[in-house]
């Protein structure tokens, strides 16, 4: 009984890892198309600011919230400064983000040095027979599913998201429709980052806090995004679910490196058998 | 109205408006027909800001608006239903028409616009990608009137639609700008169409506006011939 507590902890852990690294990454990359090679950066940011807020004496969850609204706006600046003149370039999108990766990596190693800063995993562990599963594993679980209805039902019933979805189908339309194009792509890439934040805000008291923190995460989110398919939250969701169970399992039984590989590995075969993703036939949804 | 001196405009070096000049008093529907390339949708992508002006000027409601973006046209009260009639293929139609109330202040106006648009009241919850061509048309035009605008840029809403669909459409159109009280501006290659709908008829060719005739006189094949060379 406990392992079987066991395994779904680790399904549940893996499949929240994968929503919270991904969920940024669908609406920046699944929804407007921009393919930001500066996504794992952006998560590495909130991991920073999440732990120099966190070290200057303010509560984790307050700081989280920080490393939120921070990221978020850091979002909106890049947008103006560099993505809002690269729409529908995707090579120069692509040169432009890996430059701006390789500047925020650089940048925060000089500032911070290549050492591993730590924020302490609050809340302890709950054992199950012969295993202790941690509760802030638990919160990271409830934090991606509060997450991802909150973002859903964001995008599906409010007016915002209406005209977030509207806009990114047809950017002309809507502005002859009197929206303002240029402002809903800025939030909309603020929105994005901020949800990549927040990831690297929540994962930093499980994995540290250390420059090249993002590029260990961004294949999987890409990998998540893409196999999803063309529904950014939809195909997120059923990709995450997808690819958190095989690696929990496989992980448990196994190694994280053996679950990454059979990951990797179900991707390239799925990507082969639905070249269109997971919901690429579907019509409905977001 | 609308008030447009000396307009010029284009895609990159090459000039498609060559100096348009116009007015449209409120309430008044005013085709514009001309061969292809002349300049038809150009003048209507410019006067509702997709394209920018190089030369002229354009006034709405007295104010110049030729250095103002789309979306603040818009705002402003000029609504554009453009060729091809650019559906949001993903959203529901009502969520089409929620699109284009969305900036405006004030109750909503979709339920009135369903009791002038019939047809869609089926549909509300279909997809707008799944309509037929004369179904879309309809919630363009729909769409773009929600929002109430002052005038309104019309850019060839039969292009594509099979004939008995046409004659609906022209009744539609009949029956909102009616309704409504609209100024339009329609951009049209069918001549039936054009003359059942417009005051007066403004000839364009390579960007200019070379004459204005009377949409009876579309009737007559020696101006449709020296004109439009049909």
């Amino acid at each position: 009984m406990d392992q079987v507590a066991n395994y779904l902890f680790q399904i549940g852990f893996s499949f929240s890892i994968f929503i919270l690294i991904s969920l940024g990454l669908a609406v920046i990359f699944g929804m407007m198309r921009v393919i930001n090679l500066a996504q794992g950066e952006f998560l590495m940011l909130g991991a920073y600011f999440c732990t120099i807020c966190n070290q200057a004496g303010i509560a984790l969850w307050l700081s989280i919230i920080f490393a939120a609204l921070a990221v978020g706006l850091f979002g909106m600046i890049v947008e103006r400064l560099l993505i809002q003149w690269l729409y529908g370039r995707v090579i120069d999108t692509l040169l432009a983000t890996w430059g701006l990766s390789l500047f925020l990596v650089g940048g925060v190693t000089t500032i911070f040095g290549p050492q591993t800063e730590s924020v302490a995993a609050p809340l302890g562990n709950v054992p199950v027979g012969d295993f202790g599963i941690p509760v802030y594993g638990l919160v990271l679980i409830a934090v991606a599913f509060v997450l991802l209805a909150a973002v859903y039902a964001f995008w599906r019933y409010t007016p915002y998201g209406l005209i977030v979805r509207g806009t990114m189908q047809n950017p002309k339309i809507s502005a002859a429709l009197g929206i303002n194009r240029s402002l809903v792509y800025m939030l909309t890439f603020g929105f994005g980052s901020a949800l990549t934040g927040l990831a690297g805000a929540v994962l930093t008291p499980i994995v540290g806090t250390y420059p090249t923190l993002g590029i260990a995460y961004i294949a999987k989110a890409f990998i998540t995004v893409i196999s999803g398919g063309h529904l950014p939250l939809l195909g997120t969701i059923s990709a995450a679910s997808l690819f958190g169970t095989i690696d929990g399992v496989v992980a448990t039984i196994s190694t994280s490196v053996a679950g990454e590989m059979t990951v990797l590995f179900v991707a390239i075969v799925l990507l082969r058998l639905l070249p269109l993703g997971i919901t690429g036939r579907l019509n409905r949804g977001v | 109205m609308l008030e447009v001196r000396g307009l010029r405009a284009g895609y990159g070096r090459i000039q498609i408006l060559d100096g348009i000049d116009l007015s449209l008093a409120q309430g008044t529907v005013v085709g514009v027909l001309g061969h292809n390339g002349m300049g038809k949708t150009t003048l209507l992508r410019t006067l509702i800001g997709e394209l920018r002006a190089e030369q002229g000027e354009i006034r709405f409601d007295g104010a110049d608006v030729t250095q103002l973006g789309m979306h603040r046209r818009a705002r402003r009260g000029i609504g554009y239903v453009p060729q091809g009639r650019d559906i949001y293929a993903q959203l529901t139609v009502m969520e089409n028409l929620k699109m284009g109330e969305m900036v405006r202040g004030g109750a909503s106006a979709i339920a009135e616009m369903i009791e002038y648009c019939p047809i869609l009241e089926p549909l509300l919850e279909r997809r707008g990608g799944a309509l037929s061509g004369g179904e879309q048309q309809i919630l363009a035009l729909a769409r773009c009137l929600v929002g109430r605008p002052k005038l309104l840029l019309l850019d060839e809403p039969t292009e594509g639609i099979q004939p008995s669909i046409v004659e609906k459409i022209q009744a539609q159109l009949q029956a909102l700008t009616a309704a409504l009280g609209l100024t339009v501006l329609l951009v049209e290659q069918n001549l039936q169409f054009i003359a059942a709908l417009a005051e007066r008829v403004l000839i364009i060719q390579k960007g200019r506006i070379v004459t204005t005739i009377a949409p009876e006189q579309l009737h007559d094949k020696a101006v449709v011939d020296e004109y439009l060379g049909i």
